[in-house]
Parts: C-alpha cells; structure tokens; sequence
C-alpha cells in the first residue's frame, strides 16, 4: 500500500510538466503518422476517390493491390531492392567495421590522416558525386547493373566512423588476451570484436538498409531499363505512365514499407547494451 | 617450465622512459614477484615480457631463445589481466578452451584440459555462465582457469588480485601460492601491495621509476634492504626514519638530527660526519620503563599522538622530536595520547642509509 501511495504523490507531483511533455509527444506523434495513415487509406481507395481526405474510405478496394501485383513489375523491382540493398548492407558491415577496427586498435603512420580522409568524405554531397560516378560507370559498362546501383555504397565513410568509435570503447586487454591465446589478427577481429559490438552492427545495418531501400537518384540515374529498377525508381514511374495515379503509387508505397519494418523488428532485438564490459573486473 | 632472462631491457614511450635497464634471471619454476609504487613500470616489464609491447632496447629471452621479436601467441606463455579480460561473449567453458582451439588441439583433448583446470579451481558448475553472471572472485579464477589450461612455459600475472575485496584476495593468495606449488611453473607475478609480495615470492624485485631497486628473497629485502626506497616500501606499518648526520660527541656515537635532537648510537659502523637516514622498524622497537637502554640497545623516547589497538597489539604513532615515529607494542598495557614513552631497540636492526643516494651503508 505504502509503494502504491508513494507512486501516487510521485505521479501527482510531476503532473504538470509530465501533461506538457505528452501534449507535445503526442502532437508531435500525430504529425509523424499522419501521412502514413493518409497512405495507408488512400491504397484502398478507388481513384475517383483519391483526393478526398477521408481515412476511412466509400468504397474500400483490393484493385490497387491487384493491379499491382499482377500487371506491374513490382515484386521484380521489389527483389531488385531487396537484392541491392542486402548485398550493399553485408558490404557496408564487414569493411566499414574492419577499417573502424584498424582505425581503433592499431598505431600506425599516417593513421590520422586516413581517418581525417575517410570523415572528410562525408562532407561530400551525393549530388556532386553523381557525374563522376555515371561516368565511371558508363566506360566500366555497370549502367544497368546490379552493380552499378550498389557500388557507391559498399563502404561508407558513416559507418567507418560509427564503427571506429564503438570499437574505441572495446578494451584493449581482450585483444590482448586474444593475441596471447593465439589468434590471429583477423581471427580476434571476427570472433571477439565483432560479437561486441552487434549493437553498433545492428544500427549500421537498420540505418544502411532503409538509406538504400528508400534511395532514388542514383539508382534513378544508373538505370534505364524496367528490369532492373529498384522500388523507388519503380514507384516514380508509374506517375510517368499512368498520369498521376496516386491510389497506385500509395499502393506500392505501402507494399515497399513491409520490408524495411521487417529488417528493424528483426534487428532492433540486437540493439542492446552493455554486454561490452560484463567481462571486465568485478 | 622455462628459464626467463631480461638483460639491459629498456622501454620509451616517446620520450618517458618507462623501464631502465632491467636485468634479471629468473630460474626454472621460480616464482618472482615485481613490486613498486604506481607507474613505476612493472606492467610494461611484464607487457614486454608477453610480447604485448615492443623492448626499445635490450633483450629477453625465455628458456634460452630471444624472444624479442616472436609474436606472443609464439612465446609459449599465459598472462591474466588485473581487470581479467574475459571474452564477455563466450561462457567459461568456452573462455578457458579458445586458446587451445587456436592451437587446433583434437576436442577430446580441449574437453579434457579444461575440465581438469575447472576442477582444480573449482569451477566445474560455472562452465556455461556468461562472464556477466559472475562474481568477482569467480572471474578472477576463470582468468586463472584460462591461464592454466594452456600449460604454458610462463605465466604473467598483472596485479590479477587486486579487484578483489581483502577477505577473498587473502583466499585467493593462498590458491595462488598452492596451484604454483602444484603446477611448478615459472612465473611472474606483478602487484603493487609488498603483503602480497613478501608471501607469494621466491624472489622479489622492487622496482622505482623504471629501474630495479633491489632483488632478494622476501627475507634478504626484509633484512637487508638495499636502499632506503626498498626500507621504506616493505614493511608494515612502514620502516621509521631519522634523518641526519652521525658524530661523537663525549665519549659517545650519536646522530645529530637535523631538527636539534639527538639520538644515542652505542656504536656505529658508519664514520663520523656522514649524514645518513637511520632506519628502524616499528615491529623491532620494544616498549620500555626507562630511558636507559640495556647493553646493545639504543633508546628512542617520543610522546603519543595517536593509539591504534588493533587486538593483537597496538599500534602506536608517536612525535619523536625529530619526526613522527610509529612503533608496535604487543601487551595488556592501556595508552593514551599525550603518554610520554621509550622504546629500545637492538643497534644490529638499525638501518643506514646515504642522505644522498638513499644506498645502505
Ligand atoms: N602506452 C603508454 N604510453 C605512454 N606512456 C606509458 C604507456 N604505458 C605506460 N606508460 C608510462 O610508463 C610508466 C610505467 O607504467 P606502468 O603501467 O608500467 O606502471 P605500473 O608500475 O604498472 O603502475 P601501476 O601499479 O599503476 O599499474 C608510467 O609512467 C606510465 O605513465
Ligand atoms: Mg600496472
């Protein structure tokens, strides 16, 4: 009784500051999710009906869905995506957390300059990088490639910071200790850095994967056949064709949005802390 | 079990000169400890030892080959970390096997070996916690557990007992003493607390800013301490110095202290004019009734500032005259600070040592 009374005054004596901060929480809350409410409806909507602002619609349908999945090529750019942003994420982990690695473990000449080369790339606008890389890739032949949408982002100077920073934190005497037990560099690397820093691994992955999903200008700009399209540059089309049909693109917008949920309530489990220094004094 | 030989070692760290000149051999199964204050080097001899640090120059070499540049996993040796240094990620079982799976032993072997270094410590039913689920005196055995299991040439402690509270790190002295005992392997031992010096060594080396200050047996550097750095670091409470300058005046030797009191030496060996600490220990002076010293005793008479029963006897701190003086009395007798007292001790436990050079004279 006494803990339940204590709570009680506790909660009573927050009360203003706690009402403000939630009127701020929730409107601030509202704002974010409107627009994928507004999505949402409108995929069920029929066009007629598309520029009404009901949540709720007249006269629900599947037919955009349908359309979408059978008449368009949205699975295929769907797997383009998914192809491309997988293969760009697995990259982005295991060279931007080695070279976080070397950057954070190891003394060697010139390694502040690296570093200060790697960070000075992030002042680097997309935009201006994109000339030199269509035409890098035009006389390499990766217009319409696979490899071509990917290739910018297989290791990024982002991660590289984030990595080095977490690997920083890592105790030097268990790479110490793993030296003594006999492994090799890489092998203490892959078997006790990385296991400690999953978390860092995990938000890297979340981050890099929804930057690639959601990416438009470059995958845009290096593709030119339907074939090979990721969803953004998928969806954008079908304004082109279809004059606006917009129950369509929030369609699709809906149906590209599954994935990337998926892949953070798949990491976001890993994204814990603390496991780092459990093995440490006592 | 290994012979282990650092000779004219030296370490720079950019412009700090961590060690100096270290030379010493360490025998077969000998069980050394390194001992001196804070940054006084010892983990850096021991870094350098493991092959954790570069020697800047110099050379060691263990059972007859120059280690310098052999990577540590080739040096054939096993290091516990003061903080331990468990994989946090990997059970005990799993903490204590991957050293011998870098070395590809077959599993059966891996499985038996660390088994029996489990049972020796007595961790057989923590094999499959995470280092998180462990107490402190838990992590420090898996530590040693993963030392051991190696059966390495050498081990290398750095201060591996220091995280742990008095009680336990007392516990843990003794398993240490008894798995040295066990296992005969040379070993060297760094800590900056002389108890533990004084009870686990065969040889202590007593270290002061990157150089050797002394090494001798618990006994040789109880006794015959080789500098006044070395008097003052072993012993406990601490060794009582009067400082000042020896001369005979009337028949007798004195030292004439540098703050006008003089203390009665019977006789010295030291020659007249020489300004010398003169060093003594609180466990050698013997409380007494008079001021009058028996034959082969000096006296020193002081008054009490402070009184610390401690059950067994009482330690008492007291002004000198010519500096504050701690002496250790063991009897029923009940003091109070302002008691005058005297105290007498045998002239064969007096200490000297140069004013300059700190050297026993
Ligand atoms: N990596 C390093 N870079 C620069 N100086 C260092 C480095 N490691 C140690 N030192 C210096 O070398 C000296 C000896 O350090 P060391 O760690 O060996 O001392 P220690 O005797 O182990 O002390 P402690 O009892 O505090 O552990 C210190 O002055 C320290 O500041
Ligand atoms: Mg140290």
């Amino acid at each position: 009784m006494i803990d339940v009374n204590a709570t009680m005054a506790r909660l009573e004596r927050a009360r203003p500051g706690t009402v403000i901060l939630w009127t701020l929480l929730f409107l601030g809350g509202v704002v974010m999710i409107t627009p994928i409410v507004f999505m949402a409806a409108t995929s069920f909507k029929t066009g007629q009906e598309v520029y009404e602002l009901s949540i709720i619609p007249d006269k629900p349908t599947l037919a955009n869905y349908v359309f979408i999945l059978q008449e368009s090529k949205f699975m295929r750019w769907m797997l383009n995506s998914l192809w491309v942003a997988t293969f760009s994420t697995a990259s982005v982990l295991f060279f931007d957390s080695l070279v976080g690695y070397t950057l954070a473990k190891f003394d060697f000449r010139g390694r502040h300059i690296v570093f200060i080369a790697i960070l000075s790339t992030l002042m680097i606008p997309t935009e201006m990088l994109i000339i030199p890389w269509y035409m890098m890739s035009r006389s390499f032949g990766w217009i319409d490639t696979y490899w071509g949408i990917a290739f910018p982002g297989l290791m990024t100077g982002f991660g590289t910071f984030l990595m080095r920073q977490f690997f920083m934190s890592l105790p030097d005497e268990l790479i110490e200790a793993a030296r003594i037990d006999g492994w090799s560099e890489f092998a203490i690397w892959w078997r006790i850095a990385m296991p400690l820093v999953i978390p860092a691994l995990s938000a890297l992955a979340i981050f890099h994967f929804l930057g690639n999903w959601t990416a438009f200008i470059w995958p845009l700009i290096v593709t030119n056949d339907p074939d090979i399209y990721t969803i953004p540059v998928g969806i954008a089309s079908f304004n082109g064709e279809f004059q606006m049909d917009w129950e369509i693109v929030m369609t699709a917008s809906c149906l590209a949005t599954l994935p990337t949920l998926l892949v953070f309530l798949l990491l976001q489990k890993f994204i814990i802390r603390g496991i780092m220094l459990a093995g440490l004094k006592g | 079990m290994a012979e282990v030989t650092l000779d004219g070692v030296r370490k720079l760290f950019g412009s700090v000169t961590a060690v100096e000149d270290f030379t010493l051999s360490i025998g077969n199964g000998e069980f050394v400890v390194f001992v001196g204050p804070s940054g006084c080097g010892k983990s850096t001899t021991l870094r350098m030892l493991a092959g954790l640090e570069d020697v800047s120059s110099g050379s060691i070499s263990i059972d007859g080959r120059a280690v310098n540049n052999i990577h540590p996993k080739d040096r054939d040796i096993a290091m516990v970390f003061q903080n331990y240094a468990l994989y946090p990620h990997l059970n005990v079982y799993d903490n204590m096997s991957f050293g011998l799976r870098a070395k590809r032993l077959p599993r059966s072997e891996i499985e038996s070996r660390t088994h029996d270094a489990a049972e020796i410590l007595g961790l057989g039913d923590l094999l499959k916690r995470r280092p998180g689920e462990l107490s402190g005196g838990q992590k420090q055995r898996v530590a040693m557990g993963r030392a051991i299991v190696r059966q390495p040439k050498v081990f290398l402690f750095d201060e591996p007992l220091s995280n742990l509270d008095a009680k336990l790190r007392h516990k843990m002295r003794a398993e240490m003493k008894l798995l040295h005992q066990r296992v005969q392997t040379t070993t060297v031992y760094v800590t900056h607390d002389q108890v533990e010096a004084m009870t686990l060594a065969d040889r202590i080396v007593i270290m002061n800013e990157g150089r050797i200050e002394q090494v001798g047996t618990p006994d040789e550097v109880y006794k015959q301490p080789a500098s006044q750095f070395v008097a003052s670091f072993i012993g406990s409470p601490a060794m009582n110095f009067a400082t000042g300058m020896i001369s005979n005046s009337s028949r007798q030797t004195i030292l004439e202290t540098h703050s006008g009191v003089d203390i009665g030496l019977a006789s010295s060996h030291v020659v007249q004019g020489r300004q010398v600490h003169l060093g003594f220990r609180p466990e050698h002076m013997q409380l007494a009734d008079v001021a009058k010293p028996p034959k082969g005793h000096i006296s020193i008479s002081g008054d009490i500032t402070v009184v610390e029963p401690m059950g067994h006897e009482t330690v008492l701190t007291c002004d000198g005259g010519f500096g504050e003086i701690v002496g250790k009395y063991e009897g029923d007798k009940h003091f109070r600070p302002g008691e005058s007292v005297y105290f007498h001790i045998r002239t064969d436990r007096l200490h000297y040592f140069d004013l300059e050079t700190g050297i026993r004279i």
